[in-house]
């Protein structure tokens, strides 16, 4: 059994590794957020502060208005991720109990929006939500970002209705219940946990996206979280290293929180939703 | 608790009691559909269209004459654009240069979590961070790491004597490979989370009953990890193939295209194009070009995926 010792011993080499390569930026931008002025302007920066600060946070909040890009963000990413779970759901129903045309077509463009390059999408936004006056209004990137969140909702819930056994619902009806009496009171309670799921992941994605902000929201106290982040890079890429990282770092905790909610369903979703029946 | 809504009226689509559900009027299914359909022709499918054809315009921003049709006149001064075509270049060069050491890393790791190893539920764990936090704070994070005084790879080289470092995202020769990096970083959990889940389908006996036969390790994945693995690796790749072709908040945050245009993607091309020089109808025309080239590359793709499940 030594080769056996030894391919284990390869095995957690190489999985330290993997996990020192994954963990080495985040940590490093954690030290650099309690670091003080000080300390950062030293030739030989430590992994561990030597005088922790919440000096960097202050600075943060003081120089850009992140509370306010905050809050927008939130706006943002909770109503796409309720708008989009509220349409995407009895459509995926559709898409996984019909074969007919129309889910076959509806397949097709989840698979064809992914290759589209967002240029090619945003110009004619920019342009359509100018017209309406939603240029430079929360509500326009919401309706963006639905649009946007769609073909992984689609895709995800698909997965989750097929779960669901369609004998399910024909006891139903055979017991005497309506169509929308089975949906109610047998599909749902047994989809909701994938709805939670794909919501919560709607909103990660609204609340991390960057490019449609950047291109739709001008004003600055309109401004997403992602877009106010870069405005602490200069014009020239000199940027006040302390401050950055403390902003970067609370602008990254909600997601990660909510990521490690539905870790565990995010995975089984896209499995789901890649199980050919 | 369900008999609160027994009393209630059925609604007016749904069938009586007596009917099969598989066979509800046909306009049940419209009403289903409608809410999610219009935004998607109003929002996806008609922009895209229209954004095709603003390519054969002279559509600019903030001009008050009326936009003309000039046929393929973009697509013409677009075939001359240095610039474009080696940003093109510096686009493929990325998208390659990350998608592949972003499948054989996560391969790798999906292979050791697969494992039944301690320290498991921590890598699992971490190898979701990438995905969860926001492209623009993994370019900002990056830039702390990368960078030259306060960053940890330059004092990391000190420590180790290889020299002073330098200053990786500025550097002509640096830029491109820094950036690469982080792109890979930052994909590496799909792609290890998908492989993950076909490693999980596969069936275990037929790993055993090939160990029993004297298959050595690369042997066995070969010939059985692999055909269990191989639609999910590659889908998952072409997907990659994709994103990464279009990416932009990364390599935006990182380097804003520079050093010279080093770092310069097509999507940054054309965002400028578009929304610094007000140049619509000729970055649609960029943007149709590359929606060209992901087509042209996912035909070779598929075929070579086809023709490879014949020999399989």
């Amino acid at each position: 059994m030594r080769p056996r010792r030894r391919a284990r011993a390869g095995q957690y080499a190489a999985l330290l590794a993997y996990l020192v390569f994954l963990a080495f930026p985040f940590l490093w931008l954690v030290s650099t957020a309690f670091k003080p002025a000080t300390e950062l302007a030293s030739l030989h920066p430590a992994w561990i502060p030597r005088d922790p600060t919440l000096a960097n946070f202050r600075q943060a909040f003081d120089e850009q208005p992140l509370l306010r890009a905050a809050l927008n963000s939130l706006t943002a990413a909770l109503s796409a991720a309720v708008v989009a779970v509220v349409i995407a759901t009895p459509m995926a129903y559709v898409m996984a109990r019909r074969r007919g045309a129309l889910a076959r077509a509806a397949s097709g463009w989840v698979v064809v929006s992914q290759a589209f390059p967002f240029v090619l999408l945003i110009i004619p936004l920019f342009l359509v939500l100018k017209n309406l006056r939603l240029i430079d209004s929360v509500s326009g990137l919401v309706m963006v970002y639905v649009v946007w969140a769609l073909p992984f909702a689609l895709w995800m819930l698909t997965g989750y209705v097929r779960a669901v056994p369609a004998e399910l619902e024909e006891a139903a009806a055979v017991d005497g219940a309506g169509r929308l009496r089975t949906l109610v009171s047998v599909t749902a309670p047994l989809l909701a946990p994938g709805i939670v799921a794909t919501a919560l992941f709607a909103f990660i994605t609204a609340w991390n996206e960057f490019f449609f902000a950047l291109v739709l929201l001008k004003t600055p106290e309109k401004q997403t979280l992602p877009v106010v982040l870069t405005h602490f890079i200069g014009a020239e890429g000199v940027a006040d290293l302390g401050p950055l990282a403390a902003a970067a770092f609370l602008a990254t905790l909600p997601s990660l929180v909510v990521f490690a909610i539905i870790q565990r369903r995010i995975t089984g979703g896209m499995l789901a939703g890649a199980v050919k029946s | 608790m369900t008999s609160v809504t027994e009393a209630r009226r059925p609604a007016p689509h749904a069938p009586g009691p007596g009917r099969p559900p598989g066979r509800a009027p046909d306009h049940g299914p419209w009403f289903l559909v409608l809410p999610a359909l219009i935004p998607i022709l109003v929002l996806s499918v008609g922009p895209l269209l229209y954004g095709v054809l603003l390519a054969f315009t002279d559509a600019q921003s903030g001009r008050t004459e009326p936009t003309r049709w000039i046929g393929t006149l973009n697509f013409q001064d677009l075939l001359h654009d240095t610039l474009f075509w080696e940003s093109f270049r510096i686009g493929l060069v990325w998208a390659v240069g990350v998608t592949v050491p972003q499948f054989l890393l996560a391969l790798g790791l999906a292979l050791l979590l697969h494992q039944d190893l301690k320290l498991r539920w921590a890598a699992r764990a971490l190898a979701i961070v990438p995905w969860a936090m926001p492209e623009v704070v993994v370019g900002v994070m990056w830039r702390i790491v990368y960078n030259p005084d306060a960053g940890v790879l330059n004092e990391t080289l000190r420590d180790l004597g290889l020299g002073d470092g330098r200053d990786w995202l500025s550097g002509l020769a640096t830029a491109l490979p820094a950036v690469i990096v982080v792109g890979v970083w930052a994909g590496m959990p799909q792609t290890t989370v998908a492989l993950l889940a076909g490693l999980q389908n596969t069936p275990r006996e037929l790993h055993e009953a090939a160990a029993v036969d004297g298959a050595g390790p690369w042997r066995r994945f070969r010939t059985v990890t692999w055909p269990a693995i191989r639609p999910i690796a590659l889908a998952i790749t072409a997907l990659n193939l994709i994103w990464n072709f279009n990416s932009f908040a990364l390599v935006y945050v990182l380097t804003n295209g520079g050093p010279g245009g080093r770092t310069r993607l097509p999507m940054l091309f054309a965002y400028e194009e578009a929304f610094r020089y007000g140049q619509f109808g000729y970055a649609a025309a960029m943007g149709c070009v590359m929606v060209a080239a992901i087509s042209v590359a996912l035909a070779v793709f598929l075929a070579g995926r086809l023709r490879g499940g014949d020999t399989a």
